[in-house]
């Protein structure tokens, strides 16, 4: 029942599209499988888009952390995209702040904001 | 007038059946996508409270009917530990897990309604309500 989330590599950055809901297993299988392919390619950016995501809990949410700052420890910037209004909106009723992450409005704006930020 | 089903809280896969049904009955009722992530994420903290802090519990959906609003309660009980200081559990911030769960609070404030009821050795029951507008 352990489905992987697939990570795809593009010249220097990983890009992950996370396409149906993460229970925590998938989410913690993911975070190993990010980190292992950051050593495995040494890529120096990550765009993870959540657009087909239409919830996020507290786990999840700390998953995703987590695996941003484990990246960042790594050399790796990670930019989330594609949050859903339903999502924003929930993730801050419940009192969770996803400080200094790098987001953005879809992967392309993602990809984008990850170049410059690597360029600079 | 209810209509209710429920999932017995055993282990994680528990907390993605739990939601489900949630945000099933949820779309059902006609509530729209950002109710519907409010309630399946209220849902899902409640399960992993019951997984985390009594092992084992179960999250009951209701469909309700009242004064003509249509509204969806979501009962999460167990015979769990219950919870000492109930005041302390409903501050924003406090955690016992270290920080896996957002809380209490955080649920409370993503339903209309929310009730607790608890007894140290006993168990916790839990009701939290969205209506429909």
């Amino acid at each position: 029942m352990n489905v992987r989330i697939p990570i795809l590599k593009l010249k220097d950055t990983l890009i992950v599209s996370i396409q149906w809901e993460l229970d925590d297993q998938t989410a913690l299988q993911f975070q190993e499988d990010l980190l292992t392919k950051l050593h495995e390619t040494s890529a120096r950016g990550v765009v993870i888009d959540l657009t087909s995501i239409d919830f996020i809990d507290s786990f999840i949410a700390k998953v995703l952390g987590d695996v941003i700052s484990m990246s960042s420890l790594m050399g790796a910037r990670v930019v989330i995209t594609g949050i859903q209004p339903a999502v924003a909106i929930t993730l801050i009723e419940l009192g969770i702040r996803l400080e200094d992450v790098m987001t953005a409005l879809d992967l392309e704006n993602g990809l984008e904001k990850l170049q410059l930020e690597l360029e600079a | 007038m209810s209509d209710q089903s429920s999932v017995e809280i055993l282990t994680e896969w528990d907390i993605v059946a739990a939601r489900q049904l949630g945000r099933n009955v949820a779309k059902e009722l006609g509530f729209g996508t950002v109710d519907q992530a409010r309630i399946t994420t209220a849902i899902s903290e409640l399960a992993r409270n019951i997984y985390l802090y009594a092992g084992q519990g179960r999250i009951e959906i209701q469909q309700l009917t009242e004064n003509g609003m249509k509204g969806i309660l979501i009962i999460a009980a167990d015979s769990g530990p219950g919870i000492p200081d109930v005041r302390k559990v409903m501050e924003d911030g406090f955690t016992t897990s270290g920080g896996l769960g957002a809380g209490l609070p955080g649920v409370k404030r993503l339903m209309d309604d929310f009730r607790i009821e608890t007894i140290q050795g006993e168990g916790t029951d839990i009701r939290a309500t969205k209506w429909l507008r």
